[in-house]
C-alpha cells in the first residue's frame, strides 16, 4: 500500500531526483570521507575503496573509523585486527543461476563490497537520494556511520562446485580444490539442519554492528534473484586477537580466548599456516585460504554451577589473568610436563590448553576469528549462547586435526556442543578492475 | 550421555577438600574477611600478618620462586592440616578461603612440594564479636555421611550388575518386549550414580555413548547402541535390526563393562566437597541430557533417567542434610522445597511402573521441569561452600 501511495503522487519529486542539486557527492553520501576523499571521487563511488591516505587519516581519527582497502593480495578480514563485531551469511544460489549470473553476482558484490568497506553508500545515489519514484539504492541505516573498520570476505562451499548429489552447475567440478570436501563428523556433533552448507559464504566485521548488518543486508538485497539466504549468525564480541596490539577478549565461559593465536604480526607464521600458496593448488586458490565456520553452544548455566577450580582445570589457565596453570602469565608457553602433587601434571591432560596446542597436533595452528553470540534463549528458558568458531587455515586438515582430538578427550565437552559447520575456499583478494573469485573463471 | 572427563576424579582425589577445608574464591559475598598475602619463594613464607580475627579468612598465596609450591594452614601441634592451597605453579596466586575460630595456627610453604617445608610460623587468630559461631567438631558425622555414600554406590552398582544379566539374557534370547520393559529400570542404577560411573574416562564411552558422540569408524557399543536395536521406529532409511551374532556381542561387553566398574567402585572414598559437587554434577546431567530429550534418544525413556539422577542427588544431599541445619538452616528449609517441588513435578508424569515418553510431554511441561531444575541448582551451588568452609 506504501508503494501506491508513493506512485500516486509523482510531480513534486522531479527536481529533487537530480543528483546535481544534492549536497553530497555521489555515492558518499553517508559520512565525513566526502571531506576527505569525496572531491576527487566520480561515478559510483568505487574509487574510494583503496584511497589509503583517505584511509590513514580517517583511521587516526578515531578506532572506529578505521578503514581497510578491499583490493589486495588477500582477501581483507583475516590478518586484519580482529573488529568486535560480526554478520556471517552463507547464500544458496537460485535453482536456475548460470554460470554467467554466478560471475555476474561476484562482480556486483566486489562493487558494492569497496564501496561498503570505504564507509560510502551503495548504488549511485545512495541511502536518501535518486529518483523519488524508486526505493533508495542503500538501505540507508548506516548513514552517518563511518566505516567502522568493515571488512567482507568471501568463501566457496564445495557444494559451489560439485552438489553432493555430484551435479556441476557450473562448469566449476574439474577445478575443485582436492582439500575441498565436507568436513569429517567428529564425535559430539550435533549438527541442526539449517545452520550450515551453502554456495556461498560472506564474513562482515566492524566495529559497530549496524555497519556489519547494513553490509549483508545490502549484498543480500543485491544477489536477490540469483542467490538467497541459506543461514546466517550475528556475533557481538570478538574471541580472539589477531594482532600484537590488541588486549585478549574472553569467551562466555569467562575465559581467554586466542591467546596462543596466530597475529598478524607473524608473517612467516601466516605465510606458513594461514595462505594457501601456489606449490599446494589449484592456481585460482594462491594467496587465498580456507575458512571453517562452527557453530558451538555453551551449556553456560552448567557451567555456571561448576566450581572454579575445575573451571580452571578444565582450561588449563587461571580465569583471572588467563596465565597457564603451569605458572608465568598469559603469554608463558604452557609447560605440560611441570607435575603437582601426586606426580599429576599441573594443566591436567584433557585440558582445553594443552589439547588444542600446535604441540599436541604436530604443530597445527589455526588463525582464530570467532565470534561470541547470544541469540535469545531457548524453550527450556536457557540462553541460546556460545561461540561461532572461524578459523583460517592453509589446509581443512589443520582444523579437522584439532577438532578430532578435542572432540575425543577435551573436558570442555561436558559444557559444549557443536550445532552448525561449514567449510568454504576463500580465494585470495581481487584486483581493481577485477572481482572476487575472478582465477576460478579465467 | 555425553562423554564427561571430571577432571576432579573421584578416586584420586582424596584430600583434595579436607573437611575443614578451603573453597577457592567462595568469597562470601556481603560477609567481611581477613584479606593476607603469601609470598612463597624459594627460600621463604611471608605471610602479610601474624594475626586475623576469628572469621572467614583469605589467604592470597603468590608464587614468586621457580618451582610448584603449597601452602599449608596448620593446627596448634603444627601437624594437623586446618587449609591448604596446592599446586601453585611459578608466578601464579591462588586463594585460600578458611572459616578460623580464635587460636593459634601455623603457617608454612611447601616450593617444590616435597621435603617439610619452609617457613613455618606462628599464625594467631583472636577472638572477634562479628565472627559466626564455629561450628563443633563434625568430623565423625563427616565421615559417616561419606562412608554412607560409598555404600550407596556400591550397592547401586551391585544392582545395576544383576539388571544387566537380566537385560541382555532377555535381549540375547529374542525376548525383546521383556528386554525393552527392562531397559529403563535397570539404567536407572547407573543414572542414579552417573557422575561416579562417568569419573571411569575409559569405561564411559564404552557403556554409555551416544550415537551423535561417535567418531567415525569407532565402535558403537553400550546401552544406546542396544536401545537403537530395539527401538527402531526413529532410525535411519535402511537400518536393519542386528543379527543374533552382533546382539551377542553387545550383550557380552555390555556384562563385562558392568563388571569393570563394579569392581572399581569397590574402593572408592568420598570427601564432603565431592559429594556436594556430585549433586551438582547429576543435576547437570538432567539439564543437558534429559530434560532435553537426548539422552534416550530412540527409546524416549528420559524422564526414567531424569528420576534416577534426582533420586542420586537427592542420596547426595540426605547424606549432608543434618549438617547443613546446623550451618545454615535456611539453605536446608529451600533444598528441601525445590528438591519436593521437582518430585512433584516428576510425579505428575508418572505413568504405570514407570513415566510418560519424552515424545508425549508438551512443550510447558518440559518448561517446567527445566525451570525446576535451574531453582534447585542456584541453592545447590550454595552447599559446598557452606559445608566445607
Amino acid at each position: 500500500m506504501g508503494r501506491t501511495d508513493r506512485g500516486a503522487a509523482p510531480e513534486p519529486t522531479v527536481h529533487e531526483a537530480d543528483p546535481v542539486s544534492r549536497p553530497e557527492p555521489r555515492g558518499l553520501s553517508r559520512r565525513g570521507l566526502l571531506g576527505l576523499a569525496g572531491a576527487g571521487v566520480a561515478g559510483l563511488g568505487l574509487g574510494v575503496g583503496g584511497d589509503r591516505v583517505a584511509q590513514a587519516a580517517v583511521a587516526a581519527a578515531s578506532p572506529s573509523a578505521a578503514v581497510y582497502p578491499f583490493y589486495g593480495a588477500h582477501q581483507a578480514g583475516i590478518v586484519t585486527p580482529a573488529q568486535d563485531r560480526l554478520h556471517f551469511a552463507a547464500f544458496d544460489l537460485a535453482a536456475d543461476a548460470t554460470r554467467d549470473d554466478l560471475v555476474a553476482l561476484l562482480r556486483d558484490w566486489t562493487a558494492a563490497s569497496a564501496s561498503l568497506a570505504a564507509g560510502a553508500a551503495i548504488g549511485q545515489f545512495g541511502a536518501a537520494s535518486g529518483s523519488y519514484d524508486a526505493p533508495p539504492e542503500d538501505t540507508g541505516e548506516a548513514q552517518g556511520l563511518p566505516a567502522s573498520g568493515l571488512t567482507l570476505t568471501f568463501g566457496f562451499d564445495p557444494a559451489l562446485f560439485e552438489t553432493p548429489a555430484g551435479v556441476d552447475r557450473f562448469g566449476l567440478a574439474a577445478r575443485r580444490p582436492p582439500l575441498l570436501v565436507d568436513l569429517p563428523h567428529f564425535p559430539g556433533d550435533l549438527l541442526e539442519e539449517g545452520r550450515g552448507g551453502g554456495d556461498l559464504c560472506i564474513q562482515a566485521c566492524a566495529d559497530d554492528p549496524q555497519v556489519a548488518v547494513h553490509a549483508i543486508r545490502n549484498l543480500s538485497r543485491i544477489a536477490f534473484g540469483r542467490a538467497s539466504l541459506r543461514w546466517s549468525q550475528l556475533g557481538f564480541g570478538r574471541t580472539s586477537s589477531t594482532s600484537t596490539s590488541q588486549a585478549t577478549p574472553r569467551n562466555l565461559f569467562g575465559f581467554k580466548d586466542g591467546t596462543a593465536n596466530i597475529k598478524a604480526e607473524e608473517p612467516a607464521v601466516v605465510d606458513e599456516q594461514v595462505w594457501v600458496p601456489a606449490a599446494d593448488g589449484p592456481a585460482w586458490l594462491a594467496g587465498g585460504s580456507y575458512l571453517v565456520a562452527r557453530r558451538i553452544r555453551m551449556t553456560i548455566e552448567a557451567w555456571d554451577r561448576t566450581i572454579l577450580r575445575e573451571q580452571e582445570a578444565v582450561f588449563g589457565r587461571t580465569k583471572g589473568e588467563g596465565a597457564p596453570l603451569s605458572g608465568g602469565t598469559e603469554f608463558t608457553e604452557p609447560d605440560f610436563s611441570l607435575a603437582g602433587r601426586g606426580d599429576t601434571p599441573l594443566i591436567d591432560a584433557a585440558a582445553h590448553v594443552r589439547l588444542a596446542h600446535p604441540a599436541q597436533n604436530g604443530g597445527a595452528r589455526m588463525l582464530r576469528r570467532g565470534y561470541n553470540f547470544v541469540d535469545g534463549n531457548d524453550a527450556l528458558g536457557r540462553l541460546d549462547a556460545g561461540l561461532f568458531f572461524i578459523s583460517f587455515q592453509r589446509s581443512p586438515e589443520q582444523f579437522s586435526r584439532v577438532q578430532l582430538s578435542l572432540a575425543r578427550h577435551d573436558a570442555l565437552n561436558e559444557y559444549t556442543r557443536h550445532v552448525g559447520s561449514a567449510l568454504f575456499a576463500v580465494p585470495p583478494g581481487a584486483r581493481r578492475g577485477s572481482h572476487i573469485g575472478a582465477a576460478l573463471f579465467a | 550421555m555425553r562423554a564427561r572427563f571430571p577432571l576432579l576424579g573421584f578416586a584420586s582425589a582424596a584430600g583434595l577438600l579436607a573437611l575443614t577445608g578451603c573453597v577457592p574464591n567462595a568469597g562470601a559475598p556481603g560477609s567481611s574477611h581477613a584479606a593476607l598475602t603469601v609470598d612463597s619463594s624459594a627460600a621463604a613464607c611471608t605471610v602479610s600478618a601474624a594475626e586475623a580475627p576469628a572469621g572467614n579468612v583469605r589467604f592470597r598465596v603468590a608464587n614468586s620462586g621457580d618451582q610448584v609450591t603449597e601452602f599449608y594452614l596448620l593446627a596448634d601441634d603444627g601437624l594437623r592440616i586446618v587449609g591448604e592451597a596446592e599446586n601453585i605453579g611459578p608466578g601464579l596466586s591462588r586463594d585460600l578461603v578458611v572459616q578460623l575460630p580464635a587460636g593459634s595456627y601455623f603457617t608454612a610453604c611447601k616450593p617444590g612440594m616435597a621435603g617439610d617445608g619452609i617457613g613455618k610460623a606462628e599464625f594467631t587468630v583472636t577472638e572477634s564479636a562479628g565472627a559466626a559461631p564455629v561450628s563443633v567438631d563434625l568430623a565423625a558425622r563427616i565421615e559417616t555421611a561419606n562412608t554412607n555414600y560409598a555404600s550407596y554406590v556400591r550397592d547401586q552398582v551391585a544392582q545395576l550388575v544383576t539388571g544387566t544379566a537380566a537385560f541382555a539374557a532377555a535381549y540375547t534370547t529374542g525376548d525383546l518386549d521383556a528386554a525393552r520393559a527392562l531397559y529403563a529400570p535397570t539404567r536407572a542404577h547407573w543414572e542414579r550414580v552417573e557422575t561416579i560411573a562417568e569419573s571411569f574416562g575409559d569405561l564411559d564411552p564404552k557403556l554409555d555413548l551416544r550415537e551423535a558422540d561417535l567418531e567415525e569408524g569407532q565402535d558403537w557399543t553400550g546401552w544406546h547402541a542396544i536401545e537403537k536395536d530395539l527401538w527402531p521406529a526413529d532410525a535411519e532409511a535402511g537400518f536393519i535390526a542386528y543379527g543374533s551374532e552382533e546382539r551377542g556381542r553387545l550383550a557380552g561387553l555390555l556384562i563385562a563393562d558392568t563388571a569393570t566398574l563394579n569392581d572399581k567402585v569397590q574402593d572408592l572414598r568420598f570427601t564432603l566437597a565431592q559429594q556436594t559437587n556430585g549433586a551438582i554434577g547429576l543435576l547437570d546431567e538432567v539439564s543437558t541430557g534429559k530434560v532435553t530429550g537426548e539422552e534416550e534418544f530412540w527409546s524416549h525413556t528420559d524422564l526414567s533417567d531424569f528420576q534416577a539422577n534426582v533420586d542420586g542427588a537427592s542420596v547426595l544431599y540426605a547424606g549432608v542434610r543434618d549438617i547443613l541445619v546446623e550451618k545454615d538452616a535456611e539453605l536446608a528449609a529451600r533444598l528441601d522445597r525445590e528438591f519436593a517441588a521437582l518430585q512433584e513435578l516428576l510425579d505428575a508424569q508418572r505413568a504405570g511402573d514407570g513415566f510418560r515418553l519424552y515424545t508425549e510431554l508438551s512443550p510447558a511441561e518440559i518448561r517446567a521441569l527445566a525451570d525446576q531444575v535451574n531453582a534447585l541448582g542456584e541453592p545447590l551451588n550454595q552447599l559446598t561452600a557452606t559445608l566445607v568452609l
